[in-house]
């Protein structure tokens, strides 16, 4: 026998589950605020440099880029609400794109390294024997250098600018993605789906991308917020060492390169103002980084 | 003591300041160890004769012995010049055609063996003369060089096609290092990766980007010198590492230059134990179009690139933050061959309306079909002045629409981008020794005549303006065939755009003596008068 609900009831259930829907995501968000404060906080910091990123053409009220000899090295006012650096140009308007760079590198950076470390991590732990191993001991030598050292060889090879920036962030990203997600793909490996699915005859990528892929997403997207705030500390570096993102597109480590070294005496907005955003930014992502993990973890979500 | 004193030598632009009072009547003190920041990464090589930057000066010159020289207690001459390894200046003979140097008979090279004219002769032909396959970066100074002979292991002749007031300065510059024969014959290129000369230091170690360290060669040939046991030299590129070193000791000084915060900061903070010597600099950047790449092949496009630039308003304001200065044309401001103000102003890229340079550029650049053109500007991965020009030209040229981006490299690829032609646009530098114009200017003249000339074109014109200045004898006629040269180089061809000349600022620690500024940063840089007064 069929059932066949009548088309009005199915209607009226529609609408009604639009507004529940909407107090229970509501409800999610009250509930975040309430449990991570610090998280929260770290979320409006990375929402303030989205928006900042994002928008910039309509915020900034000048042009980033454009040298002004009669304003170099203005203190703050109203004019330039953060002052003016040695050559004039508007920190304001710097910061704010400077944010664009930021995310386009950060984010760039995280996601492809850590997409790459991810299939790479889940392969390797579904595969294992010699492609493990070998695959390990490989994850084992780029993890034996630190990300700015691996960074700064990669910059050597390749030469500077955005691109290659993103590439060199990238690179030392993948082993360590790689490393955390085999550790809990090995677990999923023994899952009675993952053998089933190899009993029906499944081909190893359907069974790697659709069914463990998945299954490792949340420490994943955790992994992810840490390295985000990596890759823009990263950038920074590079860009404070003169190998990462090049004059004058507005980058905030650049920005510290020139202003800290030389006028950190006489104009020291200069520096602080760069390296106030570059300190909130990490700090917001690292925050909101932590309160997702909280929140994603069933071990910790209770607490 | 410190004193801060400029002063101006008028009919050359020379400036010299005078260090602390009585410094000269001073005894000079032996021993102690001369620490000094070197601003670059490193050497892109040791070989003098292939290099033209203070980078392989600065860590170099120090282990090497020249023929002539400027005198180090008068660096700044332009007219007077001393033996180093000769025993009297020579006077010419032949109609001004022959140069004999009677040679030291007391020169020892660091491995021990006697220095002869024979090696004289070896490095001075690898000068004038470099065999296919070595590269030396003035050999244009020496086209009037006929030959160089040695009769006897203690003189050296040089003789000449024709006579030329160019040749003994030509002589005098400081890379015209003297390597020894038996190494040359082995392998041509065994100085780019090796020191050993018979200068008044002997080379101890070097550690790749990091420092180069002599110690006393004690069988130096100018008796009594050099004062001080050892140099250290420490590779810094970032100029906040240089003034902290000094700021805490830590060095004693930086020989090339330091821009104007850097000065102020170090005299602010230490008062007295800071001196401070200035001086024109006979230095720029030159920005270099790559001719055999387009649209830069297009000589509207050159111009129009040298249009957009505000030399008169730029110059003042970079001078703030920058050691740039003066703005000028191939000639070093001052000298008497330099084109005046209103000489620019007659060329391309100097006129005294920006705004109507600017929408005449645009209009060549519509004319040529390169409007919105996007280029990259290969750069040197040295702040001062650099990057500082770099950015500031992109500035300017985006007002005409021009999308420029920035690729700042360190030194070696930056020579081996220009050498190689891998750029579109390059920020190279004209940076001379010893003022002489006439052959100062032979930068702007074709690869094939100034091999270290990187715009990749030919101009027979050019040429025949150079040679027609270079010959003349009559100071008045010489400076119209200057200016023509000049006309045709950096307006009808605008091979070039000549960016404000350098300012030379150097503070350092008062107990630093024997020390001249000079107005190059290539001069007086084998460090043996230099004593320590602590």
């Amino acid at each position: 026998m069929t059932v066949i609900a009548p088309a009005g009831a199915a209607r009226t259930g529609l609408i009604d589950d639009e507004p529940e829907l909407k107090r229970s995501l509501f409800r999610s968000v009250l509930n975040f605020v309430r449990r991570q404060p610090l998280g929260t906080f770290g979320l409006a910091i990375v929402i303030v440099m989205f928006g900042a990123g994002l928008f910039a053409e309509w915020i900034a009220p000048f042009d980033p880029e454009e040298i002004d000899f009669s304003a170099m090295m203005q203190a703050p006012s109203w004019v330039h609400l953060l002052g003016t650096d040695q050559l004039g140009r508007d920190i304001f308007s710097r910061l704010v794109f400077g944010a664009r760079t930021e995310l386009i590198v950060g984010f760039s950076a995280a996601f492809a390294g850590g997409a790459i470390g991810l299939v790479l991590g889940v392969s390797s732990a579904y595969f294992g024997g010699w492609f493990d191993l070998i695959f390990q001991r490989v994850l084992d030598v780029l993890m034996a250098f630190p990300l700015i050292i691996l960074a700064l060889a990669v910059v050597s090879v390749f030469g500077t600018g955005v691109q290659n920036v993103i590439l060199a962030i990238t690179i030392p990203l993948i082993p360590r993605c790689g490393r955390v997600v085999r550790a809990s793909a090995l677990a999923v490996r023994e899952v009675a789906y993952v053998d089933a699915a190899r009993a029906l005859g499944f081909g190893h990528t359907r069974i790697v991308l659709r069914h463990m892929v998945p299954n490792v997403i949340a420490p994943f997207l955790i992994l992810l917020s840490a390295f985000v705030g990596q890759a823009i500390l990263a950038e920074a570096s590079l860009s404070y060492l003169g190998l990462g993102v090049q004059e004058p597109v507005p980058a905030w480590g650049l920005m510290l390169q020139g202003g800290a070294e030389e006028y950190a005496t006489t104009a020291p907005w200069i520096a602080i103002f760069p390296g106030l955003a570059i300190m909130l930014a990490v700090l917001g992502i690292s925050l909101f980084g932590d309160a997702l993990r909280d929140a994603i973890d069933p071990k910790l979500r209770d607490r | 003591m410190y004193v801060r004193t400029a002063l101006r030598a008028a009919s050359l632009g020379l400036a010299v300041v005078i260090a602390a009072g009585s410094a000269g009547a001073q005894t000079p003190k032996r021993g102690g160890t001369l620490t000094y920041m070197i601003p670059a990464d490193s050497a892109p090589s040791f070989d003098g004769h292939r290099e033209t930057t203070y980078a392989t000066v600065h860590s170099a010159a120090p282990y090497y012995s020249v023929l002539i020289r400027v005198p180090p207690n008068n660096p700044a001459s332009t007219t007077e010049f001393v033996c180093d390894l000769c025993t009297e200046m020579p006077k010419p003979t032949d109609n001004g055609k022959t140069y004999t140097f009677k040679l030291r008979t007391d020169v020892k090279f660091h491995d021990g063996s006697k220095l002869t004219a024979q090696d004289v002769l070896a490095s001075w032909n690898k000068i004038a003369f470099p065999k296919p396959g070595t590269t030396s970066a003035r050999v244009s100074y020496y086209t009037m060089v006929e030959k160089i002979e040695a009769p006897d292991d203690a003189t050296i002749v040089f003789r000449l096609k024709y006579p030329s007031t160019a040749f003994m300065p030509a002589v005098a510059d400081p890379f015209t290092w003297i390597y020894k024969k038996e190494l040359l014959e082995k392998d041509p290129h065994w100085y780019e990766k090796n020191i050993m000369g018979s200068g008044p230091f002997k080379l101890v170690s070097f550690d790749i980007g990091q420092s180069i360290k002599g110690a006393r060669n004690p069988d130096y040939y100018h008796k009594g010198q050099p004062y001080l046991d050892a140099i250290v030299g420490i590779y810094a590129s970032k100029q906040a590492v240089r003034v902290d070193a000094i700021r805490a000791d830590r060095a004693t000084v930086e020989f090339r230059g330091m821009p104007p915060s850097g000065r102020d900061q170090l005299v602010k903070e230490l008062g007295k134990e800071i001196t401070v010597q200035e001086s024109d600099w006979n230095c720029g950047n030159i920005i270099t179009p790559n001719h055999k790449k387009k649209p830069f092949d297009d000589v509207r496009v050159r111009r129009a690139l040298a249009l957009a630039v505000d030399q008169w308003k730029g110059a003042p304001a970079l001078s703030k933050v920058a050691i740039v200065r003066t703005v000028g044309g191939i000639v070093f401001p001052g000298s008497p061959l330099a084109a005046t103000k209103e000489e620019l102003q007659q060329m391309v890229g100097y006129g005294p309306d920006i705004e109507k340079a600017r929408a005449e550029a645009r209009r060549l650049l519509k004319e040529a079909g390169a409007e919105n053109l996007k280029f990259v500007l290969t750069n040197r991965n040295v702040d001062q002045p650099y990057k500082f020009v770099g950015t500031w030209l992109i500035g300017e040229w985006k007002k005409i629409g021009l999308e420029v981006e920035q690729k700042v490299v360190p030194t070696g690829p930056w020579f081996q981008a220009m050498r190689t032609g891998d750029f579109d646009v390059v920020v190279d530098a004209n940076c001379q020794s010893v003022v002489n114009p006439v052959l100062d200017t032979s930068k702007y003249l074709p690869q094939k005549v100034f091999p270290e000339s990187y715009g990749g074109y030919d101009d027979p014109k050019s040429i025949e303006l150079y040679n027609k200045m270079l010959y003349e004898t009559d100071p008045k006629v010489q400076r119209v065939a200057m200016r023509a040269y000049e006309k045709h180089t950096l307006d009808t061809m605008a091979h070039a755009i000549v960016t404000p000349y350098w300012f030379r600022i150097v503070p350092y620690r008062s107990y630093m003596k024997g020390w001249k500024i000079s107005p190059s940063h290539y001069l007086n840089q084998d460090l043996a008068n230099i004593w320590l007064d602590k």
